[in-house]
């Protein structure tokens, strides 16, 4: 009885579905390591290595999911706010990315110059102007939604298709590179660890504060519960949906950083291609609804986190990557209906019936 | 716009219009060439473009229309209509996609405008001049006869590749695959993997990281499709502590040579790299000198390209019995390239 209610306890904790799909994608490699004969546990074995000009290093799989997820999960924080205020999405974040790494490189290198070792400007004046530009995007979309009152979509739609365009023009048409050591840092090591991960975790840890110690969290799901019914409350809807596109071009903004500074250049064309949907996936998959409201940030992280773990797994199993998104859209699939409501209501249905046959 | 503002330049941009832009000029012996450019996604792509600028100018005797398409397919074809309209002398079409051309290439014909399609391929039309390009299939066959001779001078009798490839489908990747996997089997060497990279550092980036994990200590060769791919390969083999370049575990092979792949080479790390030319513009000259000749070009023209390495690496080499010179990088080479 006492193990009954501990399992229905955990049944009912928000994350179970999301973890347990996170459980599942990562243990399809025990099956397949146990399969081929190697050691079942060496998808999730992480060990130090002496890398070339790196030191030493954390390396395994999971490093591997932790580190890749990053730009996902930051992108997935701002998501989730905007999803739940607006119930809309904003699709321009990929965008955005890239017009914020392309401002970024163009600072550090200076307009016109494709190729440089040597900072034009120093580091942090091109990465605070980089992340800048994302707020100011935010502020853009963020005024379209709440005060001109245009669908999200539609509103966002327009970043979505100028601002990689615009990231072109400042970078002359050309993949800018600024092979400088100290601008890869965001994307490599300090230390042991993945940068990126350390700044995922930074801007995880600073936003669950400010919504666990400010009422900022409970204002947001509000609005997005009931717009007028907050604003009869008091409360200025207008500007609490504004905060949270501008939230989202900011972690947009860190996000275009991170991916630049990997690649050490601004590849406008491809930085941050797709994310978007990547960020909508991952709030969708932490069991949030799109259709605003209540919502939980640590499913949306969990959800970013599994995209790249299905990512990971589908290159650890070696599948062809032209079969990759096949397998990807499957098991989206089945993560997304195990968390459905008829599934979710079936499944109450037929413990319920277990349990009245117990008792008859 | 007030009307009263309106109205004087409307009449002026017809006025401009029924007047033909070449008198502007007063040189009526210009070569009119219309280029239609499928964009400028790629430092590639801007070498493209500025190589037809460069040559089809006026010092040279042309009078160039250029229309960047912007991968607008539908724009493209507009583009090559309003060619039509300006009376041009010639066209130039790298085209976005390669179907759907018939309707306008008649257009073209029946105007009596000889078009020239260069890079990428038409392939439900044949009412074009000539067609200039790269050969992918001969790139991948270098690569792969390089390593074959390479591999014999250093006495490396096992070759174990990992192929990081491009955008799936995309021609260059057909090409390149279709080439090096040709050579692959001719010697029976083992190609152990083949994951798609997209071209871009990031991808390459993140198919090497996992490479490094799946097939640790199994492999001597890595094959990137393209530059930016081995850039992405370099900093994924680094962070694993997999040393790559000539006289290192793992022997680099990449694409497109464009400079900053070249300064890679030089640096000892890229320990070959296979060209392909972007500088279209002075074979579609030569056609366009053939044409005006009255003779008839060669239907399918292929561009001259290189094979860059360090001389360390410079081996002799030959594709179907055809000797192939390679070319040693130095900075003269790196400054002259796109």
């Amino acid at each position: 009885m006492n193990k009954n209610s501990t399992w229905a306890r955990i049944k009912a904790w928000p994350l179970f579905l999301p973890v347990l799909s996170l459980i599942l994608v990562m243990a399809v490699n025990i099956v397949h390591d146990v399969y081929i004969g190697a050691n079942p546990f060496s998808f999730f074995m992480i060990t130090l290595r002496e890398t070339t000009g790196n030191g030493t290093i954390l390396y395994g799989r999971i490093i591997d999911i932790l580190n890749r997820g990053s730009e996902v999960a930051i992108l997935a924080i701002g998501m989730t706010l905007v999803v739940s205020s607006s119930a809309g999405t904003d699709i321009s974040v990929g965008s955005v990315m890239s017009l914020c790494a392309s401002f970024c490189c163009m600072l550090l290198a200076g307009y016109g110059v494709s190729s440089t070792s040597e900072l034009a400007r120093p580091l942090f004046v091109g990465v605070l102007g980089g992340i800048l530009l994302g707020v100011l995007c935010g502020m853009f979309n963020g005024t379209l939604v709440a005060y001109f009152r245009i669908q999200p979509m539609v509103a966002t739609l327009i970043l979505f298709s100028a601002a990689r365009a615009i990231g072109l023009l400042l970078c002359n048409d050309l993949i800018v590179y600024v092979r400088n050591g100290t601008f890869g840092i965001f994307g490599s090591y300090l230390g042991i660890i993945p940068t990126p991960v350390i700044i995922a975790a930074v801007c995880i840890a600073v936003v669950a504060v400010l919504l666990k110690k400010t009422a900022l969290g409970m204002y947001i799901q509000s609005v997005g519960i009931n717009d007028k019914a907050s604003r009869i409350a008091g409360l200025n809807s207008r500007r609490i949906i504004f905060l949270t596109y501008t939230i989202c071009g900011l972690f947009a903004g860190i996000a275009g950083i991170v991916a630049s500074s990997r690649i050490t250049s601004a590849d406008s064309n491809n930085i941050g291609l797709y994310f978007e949907m990547d960020a909508i996936l991952a709030v969708a998959l932490g069991g949030n609804s799109l259709g605003g409201g209540k919502f939980n940030l640590a499913g949306s992280i969990i959800g970013a986190y599994t995209i790249q773990a299905i990512t990971t797994t589908l290159y650890a199993l070696g599948v062809a990557s032209t079969q990759a998104p096949v397998f990807k859209a499957i098991i989206v699939i089945i993560i997304v209906s195990i968390q459905s409501e008829p599934v979710k209501n079936w499944f109450k249905k037929r413990n319920l019936a277990k349990q009245t046959k117990g008792v008859a | 716009m007030n009307k009263k503002v309106l109205v004087p330049v409307l009449a002026a941009a017809m006025a401009m219009s029924v007047m033909p832009i070449s008198n502007v000029f007063a040189e009526d012996d210009l070569i009119k060439v219309g280029f239609a450019q499928v964009g400028h996604e790629s430092d590639w792509r801007t070498a493209s473009t500025k190589s037809c600028q460069d040559v089809f100018s006026v010092e040279n005797g042309y009078d160039l229309s250029f229309v960047d398409c912007d991968n607008d397919e539908a724009a493209q074809k507009e583009a090559v209509r309003s060619f039509i309209e300006q009376d041009v002398d010639y066209i130039i079409i790298d085209p976005i996609i390669a179907t759907g051309w018939d309707t306008v290439l008649t257009e073209c014909e029946d105007a009596g405008i000889p078009v020239i399609v260069i890079d990428r391929t038409i392939d439900d039309s044949d009412k074009y001049a000539a067609w200039v390009g790269s050969n992918f299939k001969t790139e991948g066959l270098a690569a792969g006869e390089w390593l074959k001779a390479y591999a014999d001078a250093q006495g490396i009798e096992e070759i174990n590749a990992l192929v990081i490839s491009g955008t799936t489908g995309a021609s260059a990747q057909i090409g390149r695959s279709d080439g090096f996997n040709e050579v692959a089997e001719k010697y029976g060497w083992n190609v152990i993997d083949e994951q798609t990279g997209d071209f871009t550092e990031a991808g390459g980036q993140e198919v090497m990281e996992n490479y490094c994990k799946s097939y640790e200590g199994q492999f001597n060769v890595v094959v990137c499709q393209n530059d930016n791919e081995a850039f992405g390969a370099m900093t994924a083999m680094d962070n694993a502590g997999v040393t790559y370049g000539p006289g290192n575990d793992v022997i680099l092979i990449s694409f497109d040579a464009c400079t900053a792949g070249l300064e890679e080479v030089k640096a000892g790390k890229i320990t070959a790299d296979f060209e392909c030319n972007p500088l279209a513009a002075p074979f579609v000259e030569e056609v366009i000198q053939t044409l005006a000749a009255g003779e008839e070009p060669e239907a399918e023209v292929y561009m001259v390209e290189h094979w860059y390495a360090l001389p360390d690496q410079i081996v002799d080499f030959e594709i179907d019995g055809e000797a192939q010179e390679m070319t040693e990088v130095t900075d003269e080479v790196i400054e002259a390239q796109y």
